[in-house]
């Protein structure tokens, strides 16, 4: 393993972020986990590569890192469509509906839970209480919280991520 | 920031730095008996008297950090404050900081919260621009500086060492207990962990004084509370009361009553690990004390209903899905016991319940309940809704292990 060579996968602006929470961390492990989320918001996912670029960049085993990437539900080890779709299956959502709603939404998009659309446009995933349960059933796309989910609605939502 | 200011913002932090030493900031959170609102309700200004100041202190860094963690199936009220208020937070959190003597102070956000945080962010922003961050708080040679940490995800974050672990960028695993964090927290050194709604309650606090707030409550407890009611309600929503408002008083005349065609059976009082009140408890007043001698916990106030066309059974697979998933996996009976659990509890509303299902399901729940039989308090938690269930919904389990069917399912998937 050459070693420079590994951190040079990651991008000026990728190292660049890194190092500026870095300095603000008491030591540079510490950053482990933002290190990762600012990874996957330029690349979408953390790959083996960049796992070990990151790993390398905190000096700290790949190893280590990977058993911490694995322990976080946000930490994406495999890549996902262009849009993470996150359907609340927590207690709130399903005294609503919630079970029902996901269906429609399978049917909808043509795959299940885990899976991504053949298009690559969709992964869906369950996700638990999105702390919206006056807004039940709900969902996440991406960054954005949708409130009040119905399968009528779920066209003109779907409609909106291209 | 200019309408938080115009109504008084930023006064209580300010007179807490100009005129008052930390000994008696603590002195008047305690007055005011504030109770931590992250659902244990631990009095506040008690916690931060833990930290050791003065004398005892040996001159290092000490952190303030803030619960924002928010995960607990059927709570929504930090959001809610992170959206509408975050300079609450913020003054409150420097006022909390005054109090300990903490140089830096840390929000551990969920990662999901992307426009608390965005919000959050900008206010943190405006604090810095006015100088009420950073070196030299309001120009009175304080320091306090406060970052953002995003949680990548994981329920179990939100218990306080584990939060620690996981600020520490490591898996977030629960610690060993003592030293507890105002001893030794973060990266070894005394911290501080409040909930967000905590921390909101104490700018009020320094403006207008202990008793202001004490008389704030309706019954033993002090100041108001975030009260919220999720399920087939009218008006399903989030409201600032004065604590101990009733539970039927919250049900009917804030959230609109139940929607037509429903009946309320029970309800989980404070988010899914706490146990379930039914008919006879609904008169009570929503505080500390009186859920607790009903049997179960106002954790963090937001209550799930459950209406009668919801399948208990089947309410408890829901709950204990989400238990079993988040276990951290460190201690055997949480690991393989809620997963378990869980397979019971589908088998039963599947209609592949036998007999003596439901006595094991008795036993697991007294085991795993147990405080002493697991590393924190998630596996305990998980039981709480469980055991109350097999208490009043008893006939319920017993129908669907000998008639092998579910009576609700007609009604549940519409
Ligand atoms: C499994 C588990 C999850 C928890 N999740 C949260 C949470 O999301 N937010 C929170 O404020 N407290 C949570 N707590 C409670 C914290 O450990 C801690 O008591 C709280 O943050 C203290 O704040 P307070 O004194 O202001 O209430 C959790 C506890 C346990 C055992
Ligand atoms: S009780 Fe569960 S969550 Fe808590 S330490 Fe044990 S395995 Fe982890
Ligand atoms: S249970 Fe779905 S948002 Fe809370």
């Amino acid at each position: 393993m050459a070693e420079p060579a590994l951190v040079q996968m990651l991008s000026d602006a990728e190292v660049r972020e890194i190092e500026a929470e870095c300095a603000h961390l008491p030591d540079r492990q510490s950053a482990a986990i933002d290190a990762m989320m600012i990874v996957q918001r330029h690349r979408g996912w953390v790959s083996d590569e960049s796992l070990a670029a990151i790993a390398q960049l905190l000096g700290m085993s790949t190893a280590a890192l990977d058993s911490i990437a694995t322990f976080y539900n946000l930490i994406y080890r495999k890549p996902v469509g262009r849009h993470v779709v996150m359907v609340c299956d927590s207690v709130s959502c399903y005294v609503m509906g919630a079970d029902g709603l996901r269906k429609q939404v399978e049917n909808h998009l043509g795959v299940q839970l885990g899976q991504t659309t053949a298009d690559g446009r969709f992964t869906l995933l369950p996700i638990v209480c999105l702390g919206a349960c006056d807004k039940a059933p709900t969902m996440m796309i991406d960054d954005d919280l949708i409130e009040n989910v119905t399968a009528e609605r779920l066209g003109e939502i779907f409609g909106g991520y291209a | 920031m200019s309408a938080y200011e115009s109504h008084g913002g930023y006064a209580g932090a300010r007179q807490a730095l100009a005129s008052m030493t930390p000994g008696e900031v603590i002195a008047l959170v305690k007055d005011a008996n504030l109770r931590g609102r992250g659902g244990a309700g631990f009095p506040t200004g008690l916690k931060w008297s833990f930290v050791p100041q003065g004398e005892k202190a040996d001159g290092g860094v000490k952190y303030l950090v803030c619960n924002g963690d928010e995960m607990e199936p059927g709570t929504f009220k930090d959001r809610y404050l992170l959206e509408y208020n975050p300079h609450l937070l913020v003054e409150g959190m420097i006022i909390g900081a005054w109090a300990i003597g903490a140089e830096q102070g840390y929000v551990f956000l969920r990662g999901e919260y992307h426009l608390p945080y965005r919000r959050l962010q900008a206010a943190i922003d405006e604090a810095y621009a006015k100088g009420y961050l950073g070196e030299n708080l309001f120009g009175g040679g304080f320091k306090f500086d406060l970052r953002i940490h995003r949680s990548a995800g994981r329920y179990i974050c939100g218990e306080e060492t584990a939060l620690l672990n996981a600020l520490e960028g490591k898996r977030g695993q629960p610690r060993t207990k003592p030293p507890f964090p105002p001893a030794s927290g973060a990266w070894g050194r005394p911290t501080i962990v409040n909930n967000v709604e905590t921390f909101c309650n104490v700018p009020a606090i320094l403006r207008n004084g202990a008793e202001w707030y004490q008389e704030l409550g309706r019954g033993e407890d002090a100041g108001t509370k975030l009260y919220g009611v999720s399920g087939r309600v009218n008006k399903p929503g989030l409201w600032e009361l004065p604590i101990g408002t009733s539970i039927r008083e919250i049900i009917d005349q804030h959230a609109g009553g139940m929607q037509e065609g429903y009946q309320l059976r029970g309800l989980l009082p404070g988010g899914a690990s706490t146990d379930f009140l039914v008919e006879q408890h609904f008169d009570l007043a929503m505080d500390y004390g009186t859920i607790q001698a009903a049997g179960s916990r106002m954790g963090t106030g937001t209550m799930i209903l459950m209406d009668d066309s919801i399948c208990p059974v089947d309410m408890c697979r829901n709950l204990e899905h989400f238990f079993a998933q988040e276990s951290c996996g460190f201690c055997t009976p949480c690991r393989e016991g809620l997963p378990w659990v869980e397979q019971l509890l589908t088998d039963i509303e599947e209609g592949r319940g036998r007999e003596g299902d439901l006595e094991m399901l008795d036993r697991n729940a007294a085991f795993i309940g147990g405080v002493t039989n697991t590393f924190c308090l998630h596996a305990p938690g998980a039981m709480e809704p469980l055991s109350s269930a097999l208490k009043y919904f008893r006939e319920d389990f017993e129908e669907h292990v000998r008639t092998g069917e579910c009576q609700y399912n007609a009604r549940v998937n519409n």
